[in-house]
């Protein structure tokens, strides 16, 4: 013990023996830690000098110079500029784009899928209930990739080619006279914007910004002076007045402010039918739809009335309606042997969009499912009992407790969306793994380097979504005490 | 009272009226539809809607499979059958029936031997149920599970006999050495001691040596062709001499602190065991297994894995993947949760570069990345990278979710474990894993069927498990083109089947397991 007290600062005690690197949980850690140090660089050596033997056997190196080489291959899905001309990495960037495009247009759509299935599988209609459940079971337990074989197979096979809208005893028709379903998939007409386009895109944009402004000074007003200031009606105008108003006055007066006349006047319209009648007639489901007859119909009464004379009115004015100069449209064409023109929606993109949209629609109507069962029932009796209305027990107890257990995993959901879509290779839809991963690969033969990157990318998005979570749950955790 | 009241009033009812039925409309199906299917508008309009969606779906799918055709050679040969019933619409079912060898055991598995991998399957229904239903099916039983895997590798792979059996005897020698060492005096386990930890020092100081090699013969091949591969270079030169000063002799301290361990804590035993298994594994097996088969010669057909296809595959996959990404998902969890900064940053950058990357990429791996990592001429076949690769895949899902289980766990369970002398492992073994494991079984599940669903996955690369026999050989044989419908619903079936069971397994054991209040 004098020995240890006596012993200068920074020399070790005497009685430390080596076998306490072992037996003396102080130290054992440091141990096993050295230990895993070792095992972890003589892995990675061993690993680093295969790796540098096999690439000098086999005459290669590591290098991304390929990647500013001409690519030499098509791509038949082109966000950006890209023709076989360009560059490896333009192709990977072009096959990314690809990859968010289906990925964002998935995750909207099974957001949609799957809170729809997911109420409907607690609604109290047995056979919407059982055809819901139905939906979940048999979605979630097939692989996602028979899915997208099977959307696909059914988008080449069971479709009509371009040939069966031709001539006079066509046997498909286009729907609309615009859109065109094909084995060779989907023609829509595309919007070519206008300059003005941009300017009532911004307005509608700045609308967004007033109505939430609005809509938080409202919230303020209630808690602060406890005003009740009607939101509803406020939003709907500010949503569609000011865009309406730019995208038609300044293209033809008169016409636009007419127009914007007649809409206000049926919003008011329907608004006040709908309400006065409401009261007029008792019950619930029988007054609401009595009501609803009534609105519609005045709404037409009205549009009726005022219609014609705007229809007299303008033209005498000023030339030819005014929306056309927002925006045209490109319509497809039946040119040779294929459509022309128009937005081209492939095959491959339905397939792989559908199929993960209705596969993880099922993951989510789960989750959602979940999340509503986990406020208890007390919730939306304790607000009943506070006197909220349903809509605002819905609001203001029910959702946000809910969605606190249903984003989360929603958004690991939003993660598997974008990582199933580099399925995308098995139906031919170029996305990253199709360029880079696939032809890229096949064609440089770097297979390191390509595969690297490529695991780059999808280890990046999926850093940055888990951080964006992470953000969020911190933000919306319960703030106990 | 009463008789007060019969002088007074005109009639007392003096039996009880019996009870009448309910009106019709609140009592029987009408009552049920009323509160089931028409309780309001917006669900009488849903109600409808729904009934004719599946009016709908029957009658556009009832047709197709009522006139299925299950006996022709092919595609035009079922058309013509159908044309000739006047059917307009119609199944081709007879591709499951052709083509159903190829469905299941992929198109090279010889024929002759598909009873093997049939047997395989049904045997591990039975090594399976002692696991599953442990409540109602004796434990003894569990030894043919135990058993089951090297049945199960020789029924499928075929040749030799005594090579499975081989190693499942230096498997059990292994463990009679554990016990052996255990049991030991304490002056022999010190002389064992000496020699564990004399030979482990020397083994550090090896590989410590041979790693330092090998970085300095990296550091070499880099290259200086710019600042970065300079830079490289450099490093890879430090970490090597770094390695020569510093880490050999502290590898040989190491081996020196186990010598000096005399008491012989369990790491001697678990080291010599170890040390054990892998001198009967490399030295003795393969030569005891040849002589034996030299004198008694019990074999099958050997199948090379290559050969392997079909349903058979997706299912060897599966069942291989997850039984054994669940202990290394364990591990890793555990890994996770350790205070020690090394083990835990490992096994973090593990998990999350795993979780954060599709499957199909970890695949391409296999496929076309694996062979650079291995030494030169080493063979693996693509099985068994591909097996390696989803075992990681899954075992870091695993983990996460056996992290939440762990993590659920009150603290006070650790405490309690601390405070009852136990050590890491006995507290891990007998008191955190057990209940971690059960909160975490619908998680693991769930990761078990979605990696069973994406063994798929391996058509891509080019292996013809069932999806790629249907896309590559069937849709594209000249009898079979382009068939789809009949095949996919195929496909879809035998997968629902199996995820579906296993989903209704976990939510039965999950009732089965609940300990609070039944």
């Amino acid at each position: 013990m004098t020995t240890m007290t006596d012993s200068p600062v920074g020399t070790p005690p005497e009685s430390f023996r080596l076998s306490m690197l072992l037996n003396d949980t102080r130290y054992r850690s440091l141990t096993f830690q050295f230990i895993a140090l070792v095992a972890i660089i003589a892995f990675m050596a061993f690993v680093g000098g295969n790796l540098v033997r096999n690439l000098a056997e086999a005459g290669l190196n590591i290098s991304y110079a390929f990647l500013g080489e001409p690519a030499g291959y098509d791509i038949n899905q082109r966000p950006i500029e890209y023709d076989s001309q360009s560059s490896h990495g333009r192709a990977a960037i072009v096959g990314l784009l690809n990859t968010l495009i289906v990925a964002f247009l998935a995750c909207i759509t099974a957001t949609v899928f799957g809170v729809v299935a997911g109420v409907l599988r607690l609604s109290n209609n047995w056979i919407v209930r059982k055809l819901m459940s139905f939906y979940v079971e048999i979605f979630r337990n097939v692989p996602v990739l028979i899915w997208i074989l099977i959307i696909f197979s059914i988008m080449i096979n069971a479709m009509p080619g371009p040939r069966a809208f031709r001539g006079e005893n066509a046997t498909s028709s286009m729907l609309f006279d615009s859109f065109a379903f094909t084995n060779r998939g989907v023609f829509a007409p595309s919007p070519v914007f206008n300059t003005a386009f941009w300017v009532v895109a911004a307005t509608f944009l700045l609308s967004l910004v007033a109505i939430y402004l609005f809509r938080a000074n409202a919230t303020k007003k209630l808690y602060s002076e406890g005003k009740l200031i009607p939101t509803f009606w406020p939003t709907l105008a500010l949503l569609f007045l000011p865009t309406m108003a730019v995208m038609l006055i300044p293209a033809n007066p008169l016409m636009g402010i007419l127009f914007i006349a007649v809409c206000v006047l049926f919003v008011v319209g329907v608004y006040l039918a709908f309400t006065k009648i409401r009261e007029l007639v008792p019950g619930d489901n029988l007054g609401g739809l009595v009501a609803l007859i009534a609105a519609a119909g005045m709404g037409y009464i009205i549009t009726s009335l005022i219609a014609p004379i705007i229809m007299a009115i303008g033209p005498a004015l000023g030339a030819g309606p005014a929306v056309e100069s927002i925006m045209t449209w490109n319509m497809p064409e039946l040119k040779g042997f294929n459509f022309k023109g128009g937005l081209q929606i492939r095959g491959s993109l339905i397939a792989l969009w559908f199929a993960l949209a209705i596969y993880t629609g099922a993951f989510i109507a789960e989750n959602v499912r979940a999340g509503i069962l986990a406020i208890s029932k007390g919730q939306t009796e304790a607000a009943g009992a506070l006197g909220l209305r349903p809509n605002r027990i819905m609001n203001l107890v029910i959702l946000p407790q809910a969605l606190r257990v249903i984003i989360p995993p929603l958004i690991s959901q939003y993660l598997n969306i974008t990582k199933n879509s580099s399925l995308a290779i098995a139906v031919g839809y170029m996305d990253v793994t199709g360029t880079l991963g696939g032809i890229t690969l096949l064609q440089t033969g770097r297979a390191i380097e390509t595969i690297l990157l490529l695991m780059l990318f999808y280890l990046t998005i999926s850093l940055l979504i888990s951080f964006f979570m992470n953000i969020f749950n911190n933000r919306m955790k319960l703030q106990e005490r | 009272m009463s008789d007060a009241h019969a002088h007074s009033v005109a009639f007392v009812r003096e039996t009880e009226i019996p009870p009448s039925p309910p009106p019709a409309s609140q009592a029987g199906a009408i009552k049920w539809m009323r509160d089931n299917l028409f309780s309001g508008l917006f669900n009488s309009i849903l109600t409808l809607l729904a009934i004719y969606f599946i009016y709908k779906l029957v009658a556009g799918a009832f047709p197709w499979f009522w006139n299925g055709v299950w006996d022709a050679e092919s595609i035009r040969d079922c058309r013509d059958i159908l044309a000739e019933r006047g059917a307009e619409t119609g199944a081709c079912f007879a591709v499951l029936v052709d083509r159903w060898d190829h469905l299941m055991f992929g198109f090279k598995y010889p024929q002759t031997e598909y009873w093997r991998p049939t047997l395989a399957f049904v045997l591990l229904l039975f090594a399976a149920a002692p696991a599953l239903f442990y409540k109602y099916v004796p434990r003894k039983f569990l030894l043919f599970t135990a058993l089951y895997p090297f049945i199960a590798f020789w029924l499928i792979w075929g040749g030799s006999l005594w090579l499975p059996l081989a190693i499942l005897v230096a498997i059990i020698a292994t463990g009679f050495v554990f016990r052996m060492v255990e049991g030991l005096d304490v002056n022999i386990r010190s002389i064992l001691a000496a020699i564990v930890g004399l030979v482990a020092g020397i083994g550090l100081a090896y590989l410590l040596y041979q790693g330092a090699k090998e970085l300095w013969f990296i550091s070499n091949s880099v290259g200086s062709g710019s600042i970065l591969t300079m830079l490289a270079s450099f490093l890879f030169k430090a970490a090597s001499v770094f390695m020569f000063v510093f880490f050999i002799p502290m590898g040989i301290f190491v081996g020196y602190a186990i010598y000096n361990d005399a008491e012989g804590g369990g790491l001697v035993t678990v080291v010599t065991a170890l040390f054990a298994l892998y001198l009967f594994v490399a030295y003795l097996v393969d030569p005891v297994a040849g002589a034996i088969n030299a004198i008694i010669p019990i074999e099958l057909q050997a199948v090379p894995s290559r050969d392997m296809g079909g349903y058979m595959l997706n299912m060897i996959l599966g069942v291989v993947c997850v039984s054994l990404s669940l202990p290394l998902g364990i591990v890793l969890a555990l890994g996770r949760q350790s205070n020690m900064p090394l083990i835990k940053g490992v096994c973090v950058v593990f998990i999350e570069f795993i979780r954060g990357v599709p499957l199909i990429t970890l695949l391409f791996v296999a496929n076309v990345m694996l062979a650079y990592f291995m030494p030169p001429e080493t063979n693996f076949d693509l099985i068994l990278r591909v097996i390696i690769m989803i075992t990681m895949f899954s075992s870091a899902y695993i983990a996460e979710v056996i992290r939440g289980g762990l993590a659920a766990l009150p603290k006070g369970q650790y405490e309690a474990a601390d405070s009852l002398g136990l050590n890491y492992t006995q507290a891990t073994r007998l008191i955190i894993l057990p209940q971690a494991l059960k909160i975490s079984i619908p998680g693991i599940v769930n990761i078990a069927v979605g990696l069973f669903k994406d063994t798929t996955l391996v058509s891509v690369i080019s292996m013809f498990d069932i999806v790629g026999m249907i896309r590559g050989p069937i849709q594209q044989s000249t009898d079979w083109i382009s068939i789809y419908w009949e095949v996919y619903l195929f496909a879809s079936m035998v997968f629902f089947v199996v995820c579906y069971s296993i989903s209704q397994y976990s939510q039965w054991l999950e009732r089965q397991l609940r300990t609070d209040h039944h």
